[in-house]
């Protein structure tokens, strides 16, 4: 069992932490100096474009890449067979055996499987001409017959079934808990595919240093510390001789910075070739190339009593995987039926998840992933039973919330390997209350009634969500006070643009005693700190969070010895202010900045006396388990019933996050995931014809919300459970606003249209909604 | 096609010759050869907005023309905003009010409503959330960008009222 650390104090007792400080990345953000991954060049540098399928599903005959050789500019066209020795993109995790022959290969094998399927990369001395030249690499394929339901079982290869695995999760009696239901409800559910599409799309710069015998990989994001991992194991280097670079990240969303084949073969090419690569891809190659999400098809049964208490939950589901199996493995699987039930007490649960492919674009993690889908599921089913037994949602909600008084709570499955909940601490009932109470959620479903009853198609719904976040095992930092004072934090972290760099300056600054609008926070270099996990899952703040804490408590404690002797007080009696140290409420008396005790323990100095020099730490911050912040959602819309249109018209999140490090960038958090939801909910998907071919390649088919999409969202932060697993008491911020989103608008959309149950399917797009009203009668 | 040839580009008031081929963006060109890269490409075809620049007196998409198309005319990008060390009330606004998170829809957004209080400093507010709605941000869910041009445009009206 982890630690149970004490209560933290709250921001009213701080200084910086916990408080809506600006963000220290702001400024070259908004004069025009930022580092994304097109913005790296290197002189000599060569470009890379890809050649990808325009088949969903093909046997490979012959490429032809005579053309494009020979085309002025070109300095190579590399197919499979020009890199046959490197292996397929390896998983970042150990994962199944079952699941190695389904990896993706650097370049097509034998086969192309989905339109965009990298088969050949053609390299130039100008990005324009290796766009030309690619057009000129002639595929010669016999088609075969594209797979794209997930309900369908089709064959990968030969003796080899598209569904690598089937994970399955369970505990309590089944079959005694549906002996015994009063009431049986049972759904069929469908989350569209979607993704994070963030504004940048991604990119990657290779470069080799022959000098010093290092590759380089400049545009990483995310997780650059264990791709370097994954890329010393393919590339078989000696992990000294390859480092990873995070400038900024325009948006990550969980897509971008996983490793994907365009990062290996501009590594490879650097080294074969000799120069710089650099890879941009455009926007149609990120609709159809980088990671979709989300695509499940679930059949979801439940069991309650009269009550409508949840006695049991069946679950088996579907999941469109796409073509290959990436990074993840089969990572959403699990995670969408380990939170499946959420906040609620289960008596019983057996869910099954086939992982299944298909001819599309391979799927892997976006923001909640799991959970997004899991929360529709999980709270269409409870409106549908609340629906069933004539009961309030909110009332039947309750019903079945674990209780305060059941924390920890543990959610703990029969199968082996299969990794328990022990939710950390809170109140979903309290929260509840508090968000009823906050939004005043009578006076708005008052109001709904009353436009209801004056003709208005509008309608409210509501949803419960956990979250999940802060996962370890470990995370280090080191932090140093240079001779002017200035201090530098060095972090295994990422920044995907959400603030990291500020969050980890305000929690250094509180604990050291220095203005955090100074300090600089390094984070995806390779080159600087050796171990690192980067910026997912929600960890970063409270896993990265809690090694600078531990880190800049310890610079703290050496500052103040060093201090103490030179002021000749004891330490006890001194305090950090500003990045002086003074005496402890006394105005006046001997001082000593930072910047001068750091000039005092130079090497050779006197001070030092056989202790290490230079003014820095370095200390780590261990966790065995995640941390689960909760909340409640809740949306009002109004459809119009002749075109199908739906407008949300306002969004509540109450959230607690046990502490906020930063009020205004979680706020900023919760509001940027509750639009991306919307997006899900009610616009974005990467539809197909039959054939594989992608209808959504273009901003104009793939729809996101822009500000006119965008209602105002009312965020509620509660700080009443600090995690007792972190010294801080934080629970992650960066997937809550999501989270619920496709079930509340669900939720009010049925209500709007006076058709309970009526949305099974995201994204409720305006031909789904009128289609719902034809089939209603309404 | 890869016939090149000599332009001169008007960047924030600055020459820059150049040697690019008629089919080269405006927006490459910015970037590629007058080396300016807070303009960022978010598309290529016109719908995000992240490669907006202020074309004389017009916001455009700079990756829906050509380079040649641009000579002879001002071009106004994010790196011209700030007078020095002092921000221009936009980019302090969107700073103060957290218009931003991963930045990369910023200076698109930035010199969209530059564009627009500098042409019509007195604006509806409805007109200028229809123009604000032109561009795509996946971040900030735009409430707080819509906070900060707001706050921006009466700094600018209050500034540039006679006194």
């Amino acid at each position: 069992m982890t630690h149970a650390y004490p209560t933290p104090p709250r921001a009213a007792d701080r200084k910086v932490l916990g408080h809506p400080v600006p963000r220290i990345e702001d400024r070259p953000l908004v004069t025009g100096h930022g580092l994304y991954a097109g913005d790296v060049s290197f002189p000599h540098q060569l470009h890379m474009r890809m050649v990808r399928s325009s088949h969903a599903h093909a046997r490979m005959v012959a490429i032809d890449a005579s053309a494009a050789r020979a085309h002025p500019g070109v300095v190579a066209v590399w197919t499979i067979d020009d890199i046959a020795d490197l292996p397929p993109i390896d998983f970042r995790d150990p994962s199944a055996a079952a699941l190695k022959p389904y990896r993706q290969p650097l370049l097509a094998r034998g086969r192309v499987r989905y339109v965009g399927d990298p088969v050949a990369a053609v390299f130039a001395e100008d990005a324009y001409v290796a766009e030309d030249a690619a057009e000129l690499v002639h595929l010669e394929v016999e088609p075969l017959a594209a797979l794209m339901d997930a309900h369908e079982l089709g064959e990968f290869d030969t003796g080899r079934a598209t569904e690598p695995t089937v994970i399955r999760h369970s505990f309590g009696d089944i079959d005694a808990a549906f002996a015994n239901a009063h009431t049986i409800v049972e759904l069929d559910l469908t989350a569209g595919r979607h993704s994070g599409v963030p504004m940048e799309t991604r990119g990657a710069i290779g470069r080799y240093d022959a000098a010093r015998d290092v590759l380089e990989l400049h545009g990483a994001a995310k997780v650059p510390h264990r791709n370097k991992e994954t890329l010393v194991r393919m590339l078989e280097r000696s992990p000294h001789g390859i480092h990873l670079f995070e400038g900024h990240t325009g948006g990550g969303f969980g897509i971008r910075g996983e490793l994907y084949p365009e990062d290996v073969l501009v590594l490879l090419a650097a080294m074969r070739l000799g120069r710089p690569v650099k890879w941009i891809e455009d926007r149609r190659e990120h609709l159809i190339a980088a990671n979709h999400s989300r695509h499940q098809h679930h059949h979801v049964r439940a069991a309650v009593d009269a009550h409508g208490r949840l006695l049991g939950i069946t679950d088996e589901f579907f999941h469109d995987q796409g073509a290959y199996v990436r990074t993840h493995g089969a990572r959403v699987v699990g995670r969408t039926m380990s939170m499946l039930t959420g906040p609620y007490k289960v008596g019983a649960y057996r869910a099954v998840g086939h992982f299944r492919l298909t001819n599309k674009t391979p799927a892997a993690t976006y923001r909640a992933p799991g959970r997004y889908e899991g929360t529709f599921v999980r709270e269409r089913l409870t409106d549908a039973i609340a629906q069933k037994l004539g009961i309030d949602g909110i009332e039947l909600r309750r019903r079945n919330l674990i209780a305060g008084a059941e924390m920890p709570y543990t959610v703990a499955f029969d199968e082996p390997g299969a990794e328990e909940l022990i939710l950390d601490s809170g109140d979903f009932p309290a929260l509840l209350d508090k968000a009823l109470a906050h939004f005043k959620w009578n006076d708005v479903l008052a109001d709904v009634k009353r436009r209801r009853a004056a003709g208005e198609a509008v309608g409210a719904g509501m949803a419960m969500f956990v979250e999940e976040s802060g996962r370890g095992p470990a995370d280090g930092a080191q932090i140093s006070v240079d001779s002017d004072g200035a201090v530098e934090i060095v972090t295994g972290g990422a920044s995907v643009g959400q603030g990291f760099a500020t969050a980890m300056a305000q929690i250094c600054a509180e604990a050291l005693g220095v203005d955090y609008a100074g300090i600089r926070v390094v984070h995806g270099r390779t080159d600087r700190i050796a171990y690192g996990i980067g910026a997912h899952a929600a960890r970063a703040t409270v896993m990265t969070g809690g090694a600078v804490n531990a880190t800049a408590l310890a610079l703290r404690a050496k500052a103040l010895e060093y201090a103490a002797e030179l002021l000749q007080t004891p330490a006890a009696m001194l305090d950090i202010v500003d990045g002086v140290v003074r005496r402890r409420a006394a105005q006046g008396g001997p001082s000593i900045t930072l910047s001068e005790i750091a000039a005092r323990v130079k090497p050779g100095a006197e001070l030092l006396q056989g202790r290490a020099p230079g003014l820095s730490a370095e200390a780590w911050f261990h966790s065995d388990h995640t941390v689960f912040p909760y909340g409640a959602q809740f949306a009002v819309v109004r459809v119009d019933r002749d075109t199908g249109q739906v407008t949300v018209e306002r969004v509540m999140i109450a959230y607690e996050v046990g502490r906020a490090v930063n009020p205004m960038m979680l706020d900023g958090q919760l509001v940027g995931g509750a639009i991306q939801g919307v997006g899900g909910a009610l616009l974005e998907e990467f539809t197909y014809d039959e054939n594989g071919e992608p209808l959504a390649v273009t901003f104009a088919d793939y729809l996101m919300p822009t500000l006119r999409d965008a209602p105002p969202v009312d965020v509620l932060i509660t700080e009443d459970f600090p995690s007792p697993r972190n010294p801080l008491g934080l629970k992650g911020g960066g997937e809550g606003g999501i989270n619920a989103v496709g079930a509340v608008i669900a939720g009010a959309i049925d209500d709007a249209i006076g058709l309970p149950g009526a949305v099974t399917q995201l994204p409720v797009t305006p031909q789904r909604i009128r289609e719902l009203l034809r089939r209603g009668g309404r | 096609m890869t016939e090149k040839l000599d332009i001169t580009l008007n960047i924030n008031g600055r020459d820059h010759a150049i040697r690019v081929e008629a089919r080269k963006t405006l927006v490459d060109a910015i970037r590629d050869d007058c080396g300016q890269t807070g303009t960022h490409i978010g598309c290529e075809h016109g719908i995000c907005g992240a490669c907006t620049v202020i074309l004389d007196d017009q916001a455009v998409r700079a990756c829906l023309m050509f380079a040649v198309q641009a000579q002879g005319k001002r071009i106004r990008t994010v790196e011209g905003l700030a007078d020095g060390d002092k921000l221009h009330p936009l980019q302090a606004a969107f700073i103060k009010h957290h218009g931003l998170q991963c930045g990369f829809c910023t200076p698109g957004f930035l010199m969209l409503a530059v564009n627009v209080l500098e042409r019509e400093p007195d604006i509806g507010d409805e007109e200028l959330l229809d123009v604000l709605a032109s561009n795509l941000c996946r971040c900030t869910g735009y409430q707080n960008i819509i906070t900060a041009v707001r706050a921006a445009a009466d700094e600018m009206r209050r500034a540039g009222a006679p006194a």
